[in-house]
């Protein structure tokens, strides 16, 4: 029953993402004005950001399972953070590449070193590669999930150190949308990105739905071939 | 908490009779810095300028830091002294502490003979540069120490702590070299200041975790 009603949420959350992403893409290219400075080349923006958005968001979800397994214990949080990592880095790759693409279009340079973000995705790229190094490297038990899991925390703690240390040490190319005073942009091209940023974000839910549900029946089913043998 | 303080006075202690005894890691980190900024000699193209200089002297201190991290736990685990001390009737982040307390100690000394020899070869000393050296030390020692207890207990053993020390290290390396070369470095050490403050918490707090089976 449990699994059913996971699998539905999984179909549910990919619906979802389809509509809003078919609705934020046609609002980014038909109805959201044109940016003055960069013209079509803006368009990107609404799926480069919604994009690294939700790696964050992948990466602060496992980091909070984390938090979960080490307070309460618990295998399944194990695998929980574990998915939700491997998301991250999914959609972390796909935000370097989407931030390529963006830079070398305005700057025509494939990598711009003075893009704080891009160098944090970066970082972050490196960091959590070694995660999943970390975790094949170790047998599978309690103390794997532990270690993965302090791992995975170092990395919440990680984004925001990282991000203080570029901008401290770079200069100012990249455009910066949102600042203390609000997003800088109209009203309709706020509304396309919030359309944007959902689709992406359920599309990672559904996404880490899947997995997590492809991971629990290979888990059961190691578990029954290694009770049949 | 005077308990707390003198086991950890205890287990630094121990590390450092054990280095004194057999003299494994001090004599190499030093042979292995000093051999690095002659090599960076050649690196450098003639007429390469301070700030090149400035940034080689920062990797230089980061991969001879990862010798001591290397050797700091893969020598526990072989011996089984690990079993031992986490058997011993003492908080486990007692252990922690005192590790990070012996690495930053190996790290001083390297860094005694290092530094000279880099005004020596290179350019001269500035107290920005050894502000800076010193905040990065707690830095390196107390992240490198959990990082290196952790990949201890893995297979990949040596192979894997570079892999996850280079970019937690990494803000170090930015704030060190700012702190080195920029105009204002009062910033920079401020920033060392903060990350050795959160990254010393969280590894604290989360020693336990990666030792216990």
């Amino acid at each position: 029953m449990s699994t059913s009603l996971r699998n539905n949420g999984a179909a549910l959350l990919s619906l979802a993402a389809a509509a809003l992403l078919v609705a934020g893409i046609s609002l980014a290219l038909f109805w959201a004005p044109e940016d003055v400075d960069q013209g079509i080349l803006q368009k990107i923006f609404y799926v480069h950001v919604p994009v690294a958005l939700t790696a964050y968001a992948a990466f602060g979800w496992g980091a909070w399972k984390a938090l979960r397994l080490l307070w309460k214990g618990g295998d399944r949080y194990d695998l929980e953070s574990y998915t939700a990592v491997h998301m991250g880095v999914i959609f972390g790759v796909l935000t370097l590449v989407t931030g390529s693409i963006w830079a070398k279009a305005s700057w025509g340079h494939w990598w711009v070193w003075s893009e704080r973000q891009l160098t944090l995705f970066l970082i972050l790229f490196l960091f959590y590669s070694a995660y999943f190094m970390l975790r094949y490297s170790t047998d599978p038990g309690p103390r794997r999930a532990r270690t993965s899991a302090v791992y995975a925390l170092f990395g919440v703690a990680l984004i925001p150190v990282s991000f203080l240390a570029i901008r401290l040490a770079e200069g100012l190319i990249h455009p910066v949308v949102f600042t203390r005073d609000g997003p800088q942009m109209d009203g309709a091209m706020f509304l396309t990105f919030c359309v944007c940023l959902a689709g992406m974000l359920a599309l990672g839910g559904g996404l880490y739905l899947l997995e997590l549900a492809g991971k629990r029946a290979d888990a059961s089913l190691q578990e029954l071939r290694e009770r049949l043998t | 908490m005077t308990g707390y303080l003198s086991d950890v006075a205890a287990l630094a202690r121990k590390d450092l009779v054990v280095e004194l005894r057999t003299r494994d890691t001090v004599p190499a980190m030093l042979l292995f810095i000093v051999a690095a900024l002659v090599v960076f000699h050649f690196a450098l193209p003639e007429g390469s300028s301070r700030l090149a200089a400035g940034g080689m002297l920062w990797i230089a201190l980061l991969f001879t830091a990862l010798l001591a991290l290397v050797r700091a736990f893969v020598g526990e685990r072989e011996e089984g002294t690990l079993d031992g001390l986490l058997l011993a009737p003492c908080d486990r982040s007692a252990i922690w502490l005192g590790k990070t307390l012996s690495v930053l100690a190996f790290l001083l000394f390297a860094e005694a003979v290092a530094l000279p020899a880099f005004a020596l070869f290179y350019e001269p000393l500035t107290w920005e540069l050894v502000a800076g050296v010193a905040l990065a030390n707690v830095g390196i020692a107390t992240v490198g120490t959990l990082l290196g207890a952790m990949a201890a207990a893995t297979r990949a053993r040596e192979l894997l702590l570079p892999l996850l020390f280079l970019p937690v290290a990494l803000p170090l390396v930015i704030g060190g070299v700012g702190a080195t070369l920029a105009d204002e470095p009062g910033r920079y050490l401020a920033f060392l200041a903060l990350y050795d403050l959160i990254f010393a918490i969280l590894s604290w707090a989360s020693f336990e975790y990666v030792v216990t089976e």
